[in-house]
Protein backbone atom coordinates (compact mmCIF):
# COMPACT_ATOMS: atom_id res chain seq x y z
CA UNK A 1 0.00 0.00 0.00
CA UNK A 2 1.36 3.36 -0.75
CA UNK A 3 2.19 5.51 2.46
CA UNK A 4 1.97 9.08 0.23
CA UNK A 5 0.34 9.71 -3.01
CA UNK A 6 1.70 11.67 -5.56
CA UNK A 7 0.92 14.15 -8.86
CA UNK A 8 0.14 11.20 -10.85
CA UNK A 9 -2.75 10.70 -8.29
CA UNK A 10 -3.71 14.04 -8.55
CA UNK A 11 -4.36 13.43 -12.49
CA UNK A 12 -6.09 10.09 -11.78
CA UNK A 13 -8.43 11.98 -9.92
CA UNK A 14 -9.32 14.89 -11.79
CA UNK A 15 -9.93 12.10 -14.97
CA UNK A 16 -11.77 10.01 -12.72
CA UNK A 17 -13.96 12.96 -11.42
CA UNK A 18 -14.52 13.79 -15.01
CA UNK A 19 -15.55 10.67 -15.83
CA UNK A 20 -18.46 9.53 -13.23
CA UNK A 21 -19.63 12.96 -13.30
CA UNK A 22 -20.29 12.37 -17.20
CA UNK A 23 -21.74 9.04 -16.75
CA UNK A 24 -24.03 10.82 -13.45
CA UNK A 25 -25.05 13.87 -15.90
CA UNK A 26 -28.03 12.69 -16.16
CA UNK A 27 -28.66 11.59 -12.34
CA UNK A 28 -27.60 14.85 -11.05
CA UNK A 29 -29.73 16.97 -13.74
CA UNK A 30 -32.57 15.05 -12.60
CA UNK A 31 -31.94 15.81 -9.06
CA UNK A 32 -31.65 19.21 -9.35
CA UNK A 33 -34.92 19.34 -11.77
CA UNK A 34 -36.74 18.33 -8.31
CA UNK A 35 -35.00 21.00 -6.26
CA UNK A 36 -33.74 23.27 -8.38
CA UNK A 37 -32.91 24.52 -11.87
CA UNK A 38 -31.59 21.42 -13.39
CA UNK A 39 -28.43 22.70 -14.43
CA UNK A 40 -26.05 21.33 -12.05
CA UNK A 41 -25.23 17.91 -14.01
CA UNK A 42 -24.59 19.91 -17.33
CA UNK A 43 -22.51 22.84 -15.24
CA UNK A 44 -20.14 20.71 -13.88
CA UNK A 45 -19.88 17.68 -16.93
CA UNK A 46 -18.79 21.07 -18.90
CA UNK A 47 -16.55 22.63 -16.02
CA UNK A 48 -14.93 18.96 -15.95
CA UNK A 49 -14.81 18.38 -20.08
CA UNK A 50 -12.58 21.86 -19.96
CA UNK A 51 -10.63 21.06 -16.64
CA UNK A 52 -9.93 17.74 -18.71
CA UNK A 53 -9.06 20.09 -21.77
CA UNK A 54 -6.19 22.03 -20.15
CA UNK A 55 -4.90 19.02 -18.71
CA UNK A 56 -4.22 17.23 -21.88
CA UNK A 57 -2.85 20.49 -23.14
CA UNK A 58 -0.36 20.18 -20.72
CA UNK A 59 -1.47 23.24 -18.50
CA UNK A 60 -0.89 21.67 -14.97
CA UNK A 61 2.58 21.41 -13.51
CA UNK A 62 4.60 18.94 -11.85
CA UNK A 63 2.88 19.13 -8.16
CA UNK A 64 -0.03 17.95 -6.69
CA UNK A 65 -1.30 21.55 -5.89
CA UNK A 66 -0.65 22.64 -9.50
CA UNK A 67 -3.12 20.29 -10.55
CA UNK A 68 -5.85 21.22 -8.34
CA UNK A 69 -5.44 24.97 -8.65
CA UNK A 70 -5.73 24.47 -12.39
CA UNK A 71 -9.02 22.43 -11.24
CA UNK A 72 -10.01 25.10 -9.49
CA UNK A 73 -9.37 28.20 -11.75
CA UNK A 74 -11.18 26.62 -15.10
CA UNK A 75 -14.28 25.34 -12.57
CA UNK A 76 -14.67 28.99 -11.83
CA UNK A 77 -14.92 30.38 -15.38
CA UNK A 78 -16.82 27.88 -16.97
CA UNK A 79 -19.27 26.00 -14.80
CA UNK A 80 -21.42 28.84 -14.42
CA UNK A 81 -23.72 27.65 -11.06
CA UNK A 82 -23.19 28.49 -8.16
CA UNK A 83 -20.86 24.88 -8.28
CA UNK A 84 -18.00 27.05 -9.80
CA UNK A 85 -17.34 29.15 -6.57
CA UNK A 86 -18.27 26.80 -4.05
CA UNK A 87 -15.28 23.86 -6.09
CA UNK A 88 -13.52 26.29 -7.39
CA UNK A 89 -12.85 27.54 -3.51
CA UNK A 90 -12.61 24.15 -2.03
CA UNK A 91 -10.01 22.96 -4.96
CA UNK A 92 -8.09 26.12 -4.83
CA UNK A 93 -8.31 25.98 -0.65
CA UNK A 94 -7.05 21.97 -1.22
CA UNK A 95 -3.98 23.56 -3.59
CA UNK A 96 -3.00 25.86 -0.58
CA UNK A 97 -3.01 23.41 1.97
CA UNK A 98 -0.86 21.38 -0.23
CA UNK A 99 1.52 24.10 -0.99
CA UNK A 100 4.78 23.02 -2.89
CA UNK A 101 4.42 19.26 -1.67
CA UNK A 102 5.28 16.80 -4.06
CA UNK A 103 3.99 13.25 -2.04
CA UNK A 104 0.84 13.71 0.17
CA UNK A 105 0.91 11.49 3.10
CA UNK A 106 -2.35 10.53 4.84
CA UNK A 107 -2.31 13.41 6.92
CA UNK A 108 -2.13 16.21 4.64
CA UNK A 109 -4.70 14.16 2.88
CA UNK A 110 -7.08 14.87 6.25
CA UNK A 111 -5.89 18.76 5.80
CA UNK A 112 -6.58 18.59 1.89
CA UNK A 113 -10.33 17.02 2.56
CA UNK A 114 -10.51 19.89 5.53
CA UNK A 115 -9.25 22.77 3.97
CA UNK A 116 -12.12 21.88 0.88
CA UNK A 117 -14.80 21.67 3.32
CA UNK A 118 -13.85 25.22 5.06
CA UNK A 119 -13.70 26.87 1.40
CA UNK A 120 -17.22 25.48 0.63
CA UNK A 121 -18.25 26.79 4.15
CA UNK A 122 -16.89 29.84 3.74
CA UNK A 123 -18.10 31.18 0.19
CA UNK A 124 -21.77 29.59 0.77
CA UNK A 125 -22.18 30.41 3.97
CA UNK A 126 -23.79 27.16 4.91
CA UNK A 127 -23.58 25.10 8.14
CA UNK A 128 -24.47 21.93 8.79
CA UNK A 129 -28.24 20.46 7.96
CA UNK A 130 -28.90 23.52 5.31
CA UNK A 131 -29.23 20.71 2.74
CA UNK A 132 -25.86 21.58 0.69
CA UNK A 133 -22.50 20.20 -0.11
CA UNK A 134 -21.80 20.66 3.28
CA UNK A 135 -24.00 17.74 4.84
CA UNK A 136 -21.02 15.94 2.60
CA UNK A 137 -18.16 17.59 3.02
CA UNK A 138 -18.18 17.89 6.89
CA UNK A 139 -18.44 13.98 7.89
CA UNK A 140 -16.04 13.59 5.11
CA UNK A 141 -13.45 15.72 6.57
CA UNK A 142 -13.96 14.48 10.20
CA UNK A 143 -14.06 10.98 8.75
CA UNK A 144 -10.84 11.99 7.16
CA UNK A 145 -8.76 13.39 10.09
CA UNK A 146 -10.03 10.56 12.43
CA UNK A 147 -8.84 7.76 10.19
CA UNK A 148 -5.12 9.76 9.42
CA UNK A 149 -4.92 9.84 13.27
CA UNK A 150 -5.38 6.00 13.44
CA UNK A 151 -3.10 5.61 11.05
CA UNK A 152 -4.56 4.79 7.66
CA UNK A 153 -2.88 4.67 4.76
CA UNK A 154 -3.11 7.89 2.22
CA UNK A 155 -5.72 5.62 0.21
CA UNK A 156 -8.02 4.56 3.33
CA UNK A 157 -8.00 8.40 4.38
CA UNK A 158 -9.68 9.27 1.00
CA UNK A 159 -11.73 5.36 1.61
CA UNK A 160 -13.10 6.59 5.03
CA UNK A 161 -14.32 10.56 3.30
CA UNK A 162 -15.73 9.18 0.84
CA UNK A 163 -18.07 6.61 2.48
CA UNK A 164 -18.86 9.53 5.12
CA UNK A 165 -19.47 11.62 1.95
CA UNK A 166 -21.45 9.24 0.66
CA UNK A 167 -24.26 8.45 3.82
CA UNK A 168 -23.90 12.16 4.27
CA UNK A 169 -25.68 12.81 0.54
CA UNK A 170 -28.17 10.09 1.22
CA UNK A 171 -28.82 11.69 4.66
CA UNK A 172 -29.80 14.99 3.13
CA UNK A 173 -33.28 13.45 1.68
CA UNK A 174 -35.04 14.51 4.41
CA UNK A 175 -33.72 18.11 4.91
CA UNK A 176 -35.61 21.20 4.15
CA UNK A 177 -33.21 23.30 2.06
CA UNK A 178 -32.20 26.96 3.60
CA UNK A 179 -29.65 27.67 1.19
CA UNK A 180 -29.30 28.42 -2.73
CA UNK A 181 -32.66 27.86 -4.80
CA UNK A 182 -33.82 25.22 -3.58
CA UNK A 183 -34.44 27.06 -0.35
CA UNK A 184 -37.25 28.53 -2.45
CA UNK A 185 -38.83 25.21 -2.27
CA UNK A 186 -39.30 25.28 1.38
CA UNK A 187 -40.86 21.86 2.76
CA UNK A 188 -41.36 20.88 -1.06
CA UNK A 189 -37.34 20.33 -0.94
CA UNK A 190 -37.66 17.77 1.25
CA UNK A 191 -37.79 13.93 0.03
CA UNK A 192 -35.01 14.33 -2.43
CA UNK A 193 -31.48 14.49 -2.45
CA UNK A 194 -29.60 17.49 -2.66
CA UNK A 195 -27.36 17.40 -6.25
CA UNK A 196 -24.58 19.27 -4.76
CA UNK A 197 -24.33 16.99 -1.61
CA UNK A 198 -24.11 13.99 -4.20
CA UNK A 199 -21.85 15.59 -6.52
CA UNK A 200 -19.53 15.61 -3.83
CA UNK A 201 -19.90 12.09 -2.75
CA UNK A 202 -18.58 11.55 -6.38
CA UNK A 203 -15.49 13.79 -6.12
CA UNK A 204 -14.34 12.23 -3.09
CA UNK A 205 -15.15 8.73 -4.33
CA UNK A 206 -13.16 9.45 -7.80
CA UNK A 207 -10.12 10.32 -5.52
CA UNK A 208 -10.09 7.27 -3.41
CA UNK A 209 -10.52 5.13 -6.04
CA UNK A 210 -7.25 7.03 -7.72
CA UNK A 211 -5.49 6.37 -5.04
CA UNK A 212 -6.55 2.47 -4.79
CA UNK A 213 -5.43 2.07 -8.30
CA UNK A 214 -2.14 4.07 -7.68
CA UNK A 215 -1.49 0.85 -5.10
CA UNK A 216 -2.99 -1.87 -7.06
CA UNK B 1 -13.54 60.90 -13.17
CA UNK B 2 -15.95 59.21 -11.99
CA UNK B 3 -16.68 55.59 -10.19
CA UNK B 4 -16.63 52.80 -12.56
CA UNK B 5 -19.55 49.68 -12.49
CA UNK B 6 -19.85 46.69 -13.26
CA UNK B 7 -23.27 44.56 -13.64
CA UNK B 8 -23.06 40.92 -12.87
CA UNK B 9 -26.17 38.57 -13.65
CA UNK B 10 -26.66 35.01 -14.68
CA UNK B 11 -28.31 36.12 -17.87
CA UNK B 12 -25.65 37.80 -20.43
CA UNK B 13 -29.81 39.80 -21.49
CA UNK B 14 -30.33 41.40 -17.69
CA UNK B 15 -26.41 42.70 -17.49
CA UNK B 16 -26.33 44.43 -20.68
CA UNK B 17 -29.81 45.31 -20.51
CA UNK B 18 -29.03 47.08 -17.09
CA UNK B 19 -26.12 48.73 -18.40
CA UNK B 20 -28.35 49.98 -21.34
CA UNK B 21 -31.09 51.78 -18.77
CA UNK B 22 -28.06 52.58 -16.20
CA UNK B 23 -26.13 54.43 -19.09
CA UNK B 24 -28.67 56.74 -20.01
CA UNK B 25 -28.83 58.63 -16.55
CA UNK B 26 -25.19 58.70 -16.97
CA UNK B 27 -23.59 59.17 -20.19
CA UNK B 28 -20.07 59.53 -18.47
CA UNK B 29 -19.81 56.73 -16.79
CA UNK B 30 -17.93 53.48 -17.40
CA UNK B 31 -20.48 50.36 -16.92
CA UNK B 32 -19.82 47.24 -17.76
CA UNK B 33 -22.11 44.13 -18.36
CA UNK B 34 -20.20 41.00 -16.61
CA UNK B 35 -23.67 38.42 -17.31
CA UNK B 36 -23.88 34.75 -17.93
CA UNK B 37 -20.63 32.28 -18.70
CA UNK B 38 -19.18 31.01 -21.81
CA UNK B 39 -20.81 28.63 -23.82
CA UNK B 40 -18.85 25.07 -24.98
CA UNK B 41 -16.73 24.99 -27.80
CA UNK B 42 -16.64 27.82 -30.16
CA UNK B 43 -20.21 28.63 -28.51
CA UNK B 44 -19.69 32.78 -28.62
CA UNK B 45 -23.55 33.09 -27.13
CA UNK B 46 -23.38 32.82 -23.38
CA UNK B 47 -25.38 30.89 -21.36
CA UNK B 48 -27.23 31.18 -17.99
CA UNK B 49 -24.72 31.43 -15.22
CA UNK B 50 -21.85 33.53 -13.92
CA UNK B 51 -18.28 33.69 -14.96
CA UNK B 52 -14.86 34.55 -13.07
CA UNK B 53 -13.20 35.20 -15.62
CA UNK B 54 -16.01 37.38 -17.10
CA UNK B 55 -16.40 39.39 -13.88
CA UNK B 56 -12.56 39.64 -13.33
CA UNK B 57 -12.14 41.48 -16.46
CA UNK B 58 -15.30 43.45 -15.96
CA UNK B 59 -13.82 44.96 -13.18
CA UNK B 60 -10.50 45.50 -15.00
CA UNK B 61 -12.20 47.49 -17.59
CA UNK B 62 -14.14 49.50 -14.99
CA UNK B 63 -11.18 50.28 -13.36
CA UNK B 64 -9.15 54.06 -14.23
CA UNK B 65 -11.57 56.04 -11.92
CA UNK B 66 -12.63 56.64 -9.27
CA UNK B 67 -12.68 53.13 -8.04
CA UNK B 68 -15.24 50.13 -9.00
CA UNK B 69 -18.53 49.19 -7.51
CA UNK B 70 -19.72 45.38 -8.28
CA UNK B 71 -23.73 44.96 -8.39
CA UNK B 72 -24.99 41.56 -8.31
CA UNK B 73 -28.04 39.12 -9.02
CA UNK B 74 -28.94 36.03 -7.54
CA UNK B 75 -26.61 33.82 -5.05
CA UNK B 76 -23.50 32.60 -7.18
CA UNK B 77 -23.34 36.31 -8.88
CA UNK B 78 -22.29 37.25 -5.56
CA UNK B 79 -19.93 34.73 -4.92
CA UNK B 80 -18.44 34.66 -8.07
CA UNK B 81 -17.59 38.52 -7.31
CA UNK B 82 -16.67 37.89 -3.76
CA UNK B 83 -13.88 35.29 -5.19
CA UNK B 84 -13.05 38.56 -8.23
CA UNK B 85 -11.90 40.52 -5.28
CA UNK B 86 -9.71 38.22 -3.34
CA UNK B 87 -7.70 37.89 -6.63
CA UNK B 88 -7.38 41.76 -6.49
CA UNK B 89 -4.21 42.91 -5.78
CA UNK B 90 -3.88 44.81 -2.10
CA UNK B 91 -3.90 48.36 -3.86
CA UNK B 92 -6.92 47.41 -6.42
CA UNK B 93 -9.01 45.36 -3.93
CA UNK B 94 -9.12 49.01 -1.77
CA UNK B 95 -10.83 50.69 -4.95
CA UNK B 96 -13.73 47.97 -5.36
CA UNK B 97 -16.55 47.42 -3.76
CA UNK B 98 -19.31 44.86 -3.35
CA UNK B 99 -22.61 46.20 -3.30
CA UNK B 100 -25.50 44.72 -1.35
CA UNK B 101 -28.09 45.99 -3.52
CA UNK B 102 -30.86 45.01 -5.55
CA UNK B 103 -29.59 45.15 -8.96
CA UNK B 104 -31.78 47.42 -11.10
CA UNK B 105 -32.59 49.46 -9.19
CA UNK B 106 -28.95 49.63 -7.05
CA UNK B 107 -27.51 50.02 -10.62
CA UNK B 108 -29.19 53.50 -11.62
CA UNK B 109 -29.04 54.94 -8.63
CA UNK B 110 -25.23 54.35 -8.22
CA UNK B 111 -25.18 55.25 -12.16
CA UNK B 112 -26.77 58.77 -11.28
CA UNK B 113 -24.35 58.76 -7.43
CA UNK B 114 -21.63 58.47 -10.06
CA UNK B 115 -22.28 60.67 -12.62
CA UNK B 116 -22.47 63.63 -10.14
CA UNK B 117 -18.84 62.99 -9.56
CA UNK B 118 -19.73 61.43 -6.02
CA UNK B 119 -17.32 59.50 -4.20
CA UNK B 120 -16.73 55.57 -3.87
CA UNK B 121 -18.33 55.05 -0.45
CA UNK B 122 -21.90 57.61 -1.93
CA UNK B 123 -21.87 55.64 -4.83
CA UNK B 124 -21.81 52.29 -2.87
CA UNK B 125 -24.47 53.93 -0.33
CA UNK B 126 -26.87 55.08 -3.17
CA UNK B 127 -26.80 51.46 -4.35
CA UNK B 128 -27.59 50.18 -1.13
CA UNK B 129 -29.82 52.11 -0.31
CA UNK B 130 -31.95 51.93 -3.34
CA UNK B 131 -34.00 48.60 -2.09
CA UNK B 132 -37.35 48.35 -2.66
CA UNK B 133 -40.14 46.36 -0.89
CA UNK B 134 -43.14 45.32 -2.78
CA UNK B 135 -46.49 46.27 -0.25
CA UNK B 136 -48.94 44.22 -1.88
CA UNK B 137 -51.36 46.02 0.06
CA UNK B 138 -51.22 49.28 -1.17
CA UNK B 139 -51.96 51.01 -4.27
CA UNK B 140 -48.15 51.92 -4.98
CA UNK B 141 -45.85 49.25 -5.34
CA UNK B 142 -41.98 50.25 -5.03
CA UNK B 143 -42.04 52.34 -2.71
CA UNK B 144 -38.99 52.71 -0.45
CA UNK B 145 -40.49 51.79 3.43
CA UNK B 146 -36.83 52.83 4.65
CA UNK B 147 -37.24 56.37 2.86
CA UNK B 148 -40.66 57.52 2.87
CA UNK B 149 -40.35 58.65 6.50
CA UNK B 150 -37.21 60.78 5.72
CA UNK B 151 -37.46 64.43 5.79
CA UNK B 152 -40.71 64.78 6.45
CA UNK B 153 -41.42 68.72 7.50
CA UNK B 154 -43.08 69.02 11.20
CA UNK B 155 -45.08 71.51 9.42
CA UNK B 156 -46.46 70.61 6.52
CA UNK B 157 -48.15 73.24 4.55
CA UNK B 158 -46.04 75.76 5.90
CA UNK B 159 -44.71 78.25 3.02
CA UNK B 160 -41.94 79.44 4.15
CA UNK B 161 -41.13 79.44 7.43
CA UNK B 162 -36.63 80.21 7.84
CA UNK B 163 -35.01 77.85 5.95
CA UNK B 164 -37.86 75.29 5.31
CA UNK B 165 -40.09 76.50 2.10
CA UNK B 166 -42.60 74.03 0.15
CA UNK B 167 -44.17 74.38 -2.64
CA UNK B 168 -47.07 72.27 -5.15
CA UNK B 169 -46.74 71.55 -9.00
CA UNK B 170 -48.59 70.34 -11.85
CA UNK B 171 -47.01 68.15 -14.27
CA UNK B 172 -47.45 69.36 -18.01
CA UNK B 173 -45.77 66.30 -19.77
CA UNK B 174 -47.58 63.52 -21.27
CA UNK B 175 -44.77 61.20 -19.74
CA UNK B 176 -44.96 62.44 -16.51
CA UNK B 177 -42.40 61.62 -13.66
CA UNK B 178 -40.50 59.29 -15.81
CA UNK B 179 -36.64 57.67 -15.39
CA UNK B 180 -35.47 60.78 -17.43
CA UNK B 181 -36.94 63.89 -15.28
CA UNK B 182 -36.59 61.83 -12.05
CA UNK B 183 -32.59 61.80 -13.28
CA UNK B 184 -32.79 65.33 -13.96
CA UNK B 185 -34.16 66.19 -10.55
CA UNK B 186 -32.32 64.24 -8.35
CA UNK B 187 -28.66 64.80 -10.02
CA UNK B 188 -29.93 68.43 -10.11
CA UNK B 189 -30.52 68.27 -6.09
CA UNK B 190 -27.79 66.41 -5.20
CA UNK B 191 -25.52 69.55 -6.24
CA UNK B 192 -27.59 71.68 -3.71
CA UNK B 193 -27.32 71.67 -0.06
CA UNK B 194 -30.87 70.94 0.75
CA UNK B 195 -33.17 68.03 2.06
CA UNK B 196 -35.93 68.03 -0.07
CA UNK B 197 -39.02 65.56 -0.24
CA UNK B 198 -41.49 65.34 -3.01
CA UNK B 199 -44.91 63.76 -1.98
CA UNK B 200 -42.73 62.67 0.94
CA UNK B 201 -39.87 60.58 -0.65
CA UNK B 202 -35.99 61.41 -0.81
CA UNK B 203 -35.99 63.81 -4.12
CA UNK B 204 -32.25 62.88 -4.35
CA UNK B 205 -33.04 59.30 -4.88
CA UNK B 206 -34.21 58.58 -8.90
CA UNK B 207 -35.67 55.22 -8.11
CA UNK B 208 -38.31 56.82 -5.56
CA UNK B 209 -38.88 59.66 -7.59
CA UNK B 210 -39.92 56.90 -10.61
CA UNK B 211 -41.65 54.73 -7.90
CA UNK B 212 -44.42 57.62 -7.15
CA UNK B 213 -45.58 56.77 -10.38
CA UNK B 214 -46.56 60.66 -11.14
CA UNK B 215 -48.26 60.86 -14.84
CA UNK B 216 -50.00 63.52 -16.33
CA UNK B 217 -51.61 65.91 -14.20
CA UNK B 218 -50.20 64.97 -11.43
CA UNK B 219 -49.12 66.96 -8.16
CA UNK B 220 -45.90 67.20 -6.98
CA UNK B 221 -45.51 68.85 -3.56
CA UNK B 222 -41.68 69.60 -2.46
CA UNK B 223 -40.98 70.25 0.59
CA UNK B 224 -37.29 71.48 0.97
CA UNK B 225 -35.20 72.53 4.03
CA UNK B 226 -31.58 73.74 5.04
CA UNK B 227 -29.15 76.61 3.22
CA UNK B 228 -30.37 75.88 -0.37
CA UNK B 229 -33.83 75.07 -0.05
CA UNK B 230 -34.97 78.25 -2.10
CA UNK B 231 -32.97 77.83 -4.81
CA UNK B 232 -34.03 73.51 -4.61
CA UNK B 233 -37.75 74.57 -4.80
CA UNK B 234 -37.23 76.80 -7.63
CA UNK B 235 -35.16 74.26 -9.44
CA UNK B 236 -37.90 71.60 -9.02
CA UNK B 237 -40.50 74.30 -9.82
CA UNK B 238 -38.47 75.04 -13.33
CA UNK B 239 -38.25 71.85 -14.07
CA UNK B 240 -41.70 70.79 -13.60
CA UNK B 241 -43.76 73.62 -15.19
CA UNK B 242 -41.34 73.41 -17.95
CA UNK B 243 -42.54 69.53 -18.65
CA UNK B 244 -38.87 68.96 -18.75
CA UNK B 245 -39.00 70.26 -21.85
CA UNK B 246 -40.95 67.52 -22.99
CA UNK B 247 -44.56 67.37 -25.15
CA UNK B 248 -47.52 67.71 -22.97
Amino acid sequence: MAEVLDTAWALRWIRNTADVISAERTQLIELDRAIGDADHGENLDRGFTAVIGRIDAGEASATPASVLKLVAMTLMSTVGGAAGPLYGTAFLRAATALGDAEEVDAALVATLVGAARDGIMARGKAEVGDKTMVDAWTPAADAARTAAQDGATPADVLAAAARAAEAGARGTEPLIARKGRASYLGERSAGHRDPGAVSSALILRAAADAAQEGSA
Amino acid sequence: MSVGLVIVSHSEKIAEGVVELAAQMAPDVVIVAAGGVAGGDGDAAGRIGTSFERVQSGIGRAMGGDGVVVLTDLGSAVMTAEMALEFLDAEARGSVRLAEAALVEGAVAAAVQSQSGASLEDVLRAAEAAVVSIRPDELEPFVSQGATGRGKPDSPGAASSGSHVSGVFTLPNRMGLHARPAALLASGLLELDADVTVNGVDATSVMLLMSLGLGQGRTVSVEASGPDAQAALEFIGDAVESGFGEPS
